[in-house]
C-alpha cells in the first residue's frame, strides 16, 4: 500500500502524486468515477496502474489516499 | 568553447567514468546525463536522490542542514537550538546570508547561534536535562522570543533522548511554542530529507496555530513560500508583488517571522518559489485549507514577466492590469541593463552546479543576457524536478546529479566554459584552472538576485566575473607568444 494524492488540475483532469517516489502523473483512466461510487482501478499516463477502494466521490481535492500498486511502470 | 553534439557529449561520459572501478562506474552513470528534450519523465534518463557513493567528493549537506539552515533558520524571531555537539551550528553561523530586519539578541535571532554543546557525560548520561535547562535559560536571557525550535543533531538519534518530551514540558513552562525537529544528519541521502522533516514539523507543530482565529482577510493575500531572502532576494521579490496590488502576508522563511507561518493557512494563493525544499507544505496547505500553489520564477526579467502574468491570471483584472503595469514600468530599466552587457556577455558559456531550484531557475537569467548554459546538475534534486529541468535545457547539454568533485572538475576542463556557477567549495579550484566561478549558493556575498532589481545586479556580477582583468594574466609574459603575432591575432 502506498500513500497517494489525488488532486484535480484546472481542467478538471485527475492528476496523481506519490511522494515516496516524487512521482507526479495524470490519470489517464479511472474505473468508477461517478458520485457515489469513485476510484477502483486507475491508469496513469506513464503506464502505471494503481487501485484505490471504490468509494464516495471525495467532496474536494486534492486528497490522500491509500492505494495498492498493481503494476508500476518502473 | 564549442557546442557538443550528442554523441561527443556521450563520449565525454563514458571518459570521465573510465577512472571509476567497475562497480562505481556502473553507479555512477545512471547520475550523468545527455539532455534530451523529447524525454517526458526524467527517470529514463537520470538517476537522483541516491546515496552518495562512499569514497567520492560529494558537495551534498546533511538533514540538520537541510532543517536548521535552510527551512527553519531564516525564521528570525524564534530561536533555534542546535541540539548537540557545538560545532554543527557553529560553523553554519550565519553563513547563508539569509537577511532580515531587527535587531539581532534582542527581538530577532537569526545570525546568532545558540546550542546545547553536547560533551560525552551528555552522550553517556542523555542530554534532556540540558535541553529542558537551556530552554529556560534562553526564556531568561531573551524574553523576547516567540518562540523555540529544536534542531537535533547526529547524537540525539543515536542515543534516544525524547526531545518531543522535555519540548512539550518546556512549553507549558514558558508559555511560547516549542518545536522538537528531529532532523538528525544521518537521515537520509542528502539536505533534502531535511527540508521534508522540517517541512512536517511546521505542518505538525505550527501551521494549525491560529485555525479557526479571527483574520481580515482580502481576496488578494498571498504568501511567498520558499524564498530565503539571501541578499534580500525575498525583498526585490516581495515589492513587485505588492506592487500589483496582492497583500503578501507571509514570507517562508527568510524574514519570516512565526506570527507569518501561522497566518499562512488564510492566504488565497501560496506562490511557490524553491519547489524542492517548501512543495511538501504546499502540498499540505492545498489539501487541507484548499490553497491553490503556484512555482513561479524571478530571476531575469523574461521569467519575471512570464511569473508575474501567471500569478496575475489566478486573480481578477484588477491584478491583471496591475502586472501589465510592473511589467511596463520596469521594462525600460531592464533594456538598459540588457544594453548595457548583453554585448560584453554574448555567447558566454555557462556551467552550473548548485541545489534547490538554481540548476534549472536561473537558466533564464542567463539567456537574458545571451549567455548560454552548457550543463547543469542538482546536488540533491529528485526525480522531479529533473522533469523540470529538461525542458529548460537545451538540446544534448550535459545533465549531472550529485556531481563528485572529480566529475566536475573534469567535465568543466573538456568544455572549457567561461564562467561556473557553484558553491565555495568549488570556487577555488575552477579559479586556479583560470575559470570565473561565481558562488550561486550565497550570490557570492552579493545580491539580491531576485526579481527586477535583482538582475541588474546579477547581469553586472556576471560580467564582473567574466571581463575581469585577471583572466588575460594566466599565461606568465616569459610564455606568451610574441607581441606582433598577438596582434596578428587580435586583427
Amino acid at each position: 500500500m502506498a500513500n497517494i494524492m489525488v488532486g484535480k488540475n484546472a481542467a478538471g483532469a485527475y492528476s496523481f502524486y506519490l511522494p515516496k517516489r516524487d512521482l507526479e502523473d495524470a490519470i489517464v483512466t479511472m474505473e468508477f468515477d461517478s458520485t457515489d461510487k469513485w476510484g477502483g482501478e486507475i491508469r496513469l499516463n506513464n503506464g502505471g496502474v494503481y487501485y484505490i477502494e471504490p468509494q464516495a466521490l471525495p467532496a474536494r481535492f486534492p486528497i490522500s489516499l491509500r492505494a495498492r500498486r498493481v503494476d508500476a511502470a518502473e | 568553447m564549442t557546442t557538443l553534439t550528442r554523441e561527443q557529449t556521450e563520449a565525454l561520459i563514458q571518459e570521465v567514468l573510465e577512472v571509476y572501478p567497475e562497480k562505481a562506474k556502473k553507479d555512477r552513470a545512471k547520475h550523468l546525463a545527455v539532455n534530451d528534450q523529447t524525454v517526458e519523465q526524467s527517470k529514463k534518463c537520470i538517476t537522483s536522490n541516491r546515496k552518495s557513493l562512499p569514497g567520492v567528493m560529494t558537495v551534498r549537506g546533511c538533514a540538520y542542514a537541510g532543517s536548521k539552515g535552510v527551512v527553519w533558520g531564516p525564521i528570525k524571531d524564534m530561536i533555534h537550538i542546535s541540539h548537540g555537539p557545538v560545532g554543527c551550528g557553529q560553523y553554519s553561523r550565519a553563513g547563508r546570508r539569509n537577511y532580515y530586519v531587527g535587531t539581532t539578541g534582542i527581538d530577532t535571532f537569526g545570525t546568532m547561534n545558540f546550542t546545547s554543546d553536547f560533551q560525552e557525560k551528555d552522550i553517556v548520561f542523555g542530554g534532556d536535562k540540558k535541553l529542558a535547562k537551556l530552554i529556560n535559560e534562553v526564556e531568561l536571557l531573551f524574553p523576547l522570543h516567540k518562540g523555540i525550535s529544536v534542531q537535533s543533531e547526529c547524537p540525539i538519534g543515536l542515543i534516544g533522548d525524547d526531545i518531543e518530551a522535555v519540548s512539550k514540558k518546556g512549553a507549558k513552562e514558558i508559555n511560547k511554542p516549542i518545536v522538537p525537529v528531529r532532523c538528525e544528519g544521518f537521515r537520509g541521502v542528502s539536505q533534502s530529507l531535511g527540508h521534508h522533516i522540517a517541512n512536517d514539523a511546521i505542518r505538525d507543530w505550527v501551521l494549525d496555530a491560529r485555525d479557526g482565529a479571527p483574520f481580515e482577510s482580502t481576496p488578494y493575500d498571498v504568501s511567498i513560500i520558499g524564498d530565503y531572502n539571501i541578499g534580500g532576494d525575498a525583498w526585490a521579490s516581495r515589492i513587485l508583488i505588492e506592487e500589483m496590488g496582492l497583500r503578501v502576508v507571509s514570507q517562508w522563511s527568510g524574514d519570516g517571522t512565526l506570527a507569518e507561518m501561522e497566518k499562512t493557512p488564510k492566504v488565497k494563493l501560496n506562490l511557490l518559489h524553491c519547489y524542492r525544499s517548501m512543495n511538501y507544505i504546499s502540498r499540505h496547505m492545498e489539501e487541507k485549507y484548499g490553497i491553490p500553489w503556484l512555482e513561479y520564477n524571478f530571476f531575469g526579467p523574461t521569467k519575471v514577466a512570464e511569473s508575474l502574468r501567471a500569478i496575475a491570471a489566478r486573480f481578477d483584472d484588477s491584478i491583471k492590469e496591475g502586472a501589465e503595469r510592473v511589467i511596463a514600468k520596469y521594462q525600460p530599466m531592464m533594456q538598459a541593463v540588457i544594453d548595457k552587457y548583453k554585448p560584453r556577455l554574448q555567447g558566454k558559456t555557462v556551467m552550473l552546479y548548485v541545489g534547490g531550484l538554481r540548476p534549472r531557475h536561473v537558466i533564464g537569467a542567463y539567456e537574458d543576457l545571451g549567455m548560454e548554459v552548457i550543463g547543469t546538475g542538482y546536488e540533491f534534486a529528485h526525480g522531479d524536478d529533473y522533469d523540470r529541468t529538461i525542458k529548460e535545457m537545451g538540446n544534448a547539454t550535459l545533465l549531472y546529479d550529485d556531481a563528485t568533485g572529480f566529475e566536475l572538475e573534469e567535465f568543466v576542463k573538456k568544455l572549457k566554459p567561461d564562467l561556473v556557477g557553484s558553491g565555495i567549495k568549488e570556487k577555488y579550484v575552477f579559479q586556479k584552472m583560470g575559470i570565473p566561478l561565481r558562488q550561486m549558493h550565497s550570490w557570492d556575498y552579493s545580491g539580491p538576485y531576485h526579481g527586477y532589481d535583482g538582475f541588474a545586479i546579477f547581469a553586472r556580477d556576471m560580467d564582473m566575473a567574466i571581463s575581469n582583468p585577471c583572466w588575460s594574466k594566466q599565461t606568465p609574459p616569459w610564455k606568451k607568444l610574441p607581441e606582433t603575432e598577438e596582434l596578428k591575432k587580435a586583427a
